[in-house]
């Protein structure tokens, strides 16, 4: 087997502590507590290992990256390093000084969610009373601060009628990109996913919306879009192929393939307090296992699809057919899409079940 | 809010505050590192940014063609193309 490319990018997940309690958070169900987190000093090394094996991008994400407040010290840290460092945050724990100290620390961009376009919604989604109205001030403040700001959005059943207003909201927020990101089933989500799927009719509305929205905001907004799984016809090439872009490193130094890559119990996780990150990257078996097109199963092994989507997401067919190792029902050629398609259908169409909001000690 | 960017010879192109290019060592090339986005700009690509430094279209083909010796009207169409279509994307700004 050749020597893997280096990855693209690295997402740090600083932390799981976290404000809101979104029930559709992808982190797993067992978060990290704080007294778990690696230390300052743990995460310079692993900046530095990443610039060195080809990393080009530092996304800090979590939980709350801004609930560390050793943050601004790793921005700039990634900086020096020649990093383009992007924050992916709920905002609320920001304001005007916080924000001039990571700018000055050399922040590249930063990527703020919203959980709706109306408050009531949005807090209730996001279980954080007066947590809307602080985002739309922070994206001003990272506006007036001169930071490139793009707006996520995550979708599904309960708020995917609002589509055409969230898209407004970004352009009034003056994102100069908008994620719409539909629900994707790990984590809390898969735990709440009856109250978050969408019905098929939703989704086709939701992809003429954004057509139209992109044909009008050429030039203005860029919007990321992608139709999603559960209706698709075609798997996505999740993370742009296990182990092949990308790697995830967990609160407690966990390496990862992708951040949903813990619910995969067949999988040892290496450490970066154990190995060096390109070590990891290259020879460590979890990264192995999935990697390529030789793992693969019919009908992905003779597909000539398969290094496209490199097999659709393994968290996923673990979720739905108990194999990681199966090719993502997510697949038209899969024997268990249709399946998966009446799932979804059924779950859209029953009254949604109450949240199971994102907590320490609510899984 | 702006309307759509149109890019014509008087337009003066930067790449905006959100894209850094950059020389990648461990890929020996040149990468344009965006928000959720790596673009591997061609050679010609590579040429047309390094010189986006306060000048205006204009000035730039007529650079281009004297270094490649050829054509202006093909390099023009070559470099209004190739900055509109990355001003569609967002990478460069006017
Ligand atoms: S999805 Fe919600 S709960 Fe999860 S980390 Fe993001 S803001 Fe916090
Ligand atoms: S069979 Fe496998 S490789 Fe082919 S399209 Fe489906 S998931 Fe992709």
């Amino acid at each position: 087997m050749t020597a893997p490319e280096p990855p693209l990018a690295l997402l740090a997940e600083l932390t799981h502590r976290c404000p809101l309690q979104c029930p559709y958070c992808s982190n797993p169900l067992e978060l990290v507590q704080r007294s778990g987190e690696l230390t300052t000093d743990d995460w310079r090394r692993v900046i530095d290992q990443a610039a060195d094996m080809g990393v080009l991008q530092i996304h800090f994400s979590g939980g709350e990256p801004t609930a560390r407040p050793d943050l601004p010290d790793l921005v700039r840290h990634a900086a020096d390093a020649g990093l383009y460092s992007n924050l992916i945050t709920s905002g609320v724990l920001l304001n005007r000084d916080r924000l001039a100290t990571l700018d000055a620390a050399g922040l590249d961009h930063v990527q703020l969610s919203i959980q709706d376009s109306e408050t009531e919604t949005a807090e209730r989604i996001g279980g954080y009373k007066g947590g809307h109205r602080r985002k739309l001030e922070v994206a001003g403040l990272v506006r007036a601060a001169g930071l490139p700001l793009t707006v996520n959005a995550v979708v599904h059943r309960q708020n995917l009628d609002r589509l055409e207003a969230m898209i407004d909201l970004a352009v009034a927020l003056d994102a100069a990109r908008l994620e719409v990101a539909h629900v994707q089933y790990y984590g809390w989500a898969l735990k709440n996913r009856a109250a978050f799927m969408p019905t098929l009719e939703q989704i086709e509305r939701a992809t003429e919306t954004v057509d139209a929205a992109r044909a009008r905001l050429a030039g203005v907004l860029v919007i990321d879009y992608v139709v999603p799984d559960y209706y698709a016809r075609r798997p996505k090439a999740c993370m742009g192929g296990w182990g092949r872009r990308f790697l995830n490193v967990s609160p407690a130094g966990k390496v990862l393939p992708c951040h949903a890559a813990e619910s995969l119990p067949e999988l040892d996780f290496d450490s970066v307090l154990d190995r060096p990150l390109d070590e990891i990257w290259r020879q460590s078996a979890a990264f192995e296992r999935f990697r390529g097109t030789a793992w693969m199963p019919e009908p992905c092994r003779s597909c000539d699809q398969r290094e496209v989507d490199w097999g659709g997401c393994r968290c996923q067919a673990l979720a739905l057919t108990g194999d990681a190792g199966n090719t993502d029902p997510a697949c038209a050629l899969s024997p268990l899409h249709g399946q998966v398609f009446e799932l979804a259908r059924t779950e859209s169409a029953s009254a949604p079940p109450a949240f199971v909001y994102r907590r320490y000690g609510n899984a | 809010m702006t309307g759509r960017l149109v890019i014509g010879e008087d337009s003066v192109p930067r790449l905006p505050r959100h894209c850094k290019m950059r020389f990648d060592k461990a890929r020996d090339r040149w990468v344009i590192l965006a928000p959720e986005r790596v673009l591997m700009p061609d050679d010609i690509a590579v040429e047309v940014l390094q010189r986006c430094k306060g000048g205006n279209v204009a000035t730039i083909i007529d650079d281009l063609a004297a270094a490649f010796d050829a054509p202006r009207e093909t390099i023009a169409r070559d470099v209004l193309a190739m900055l509109q279509d990355l001003a569609d994307k967002g990478v460069v700004e006017a």
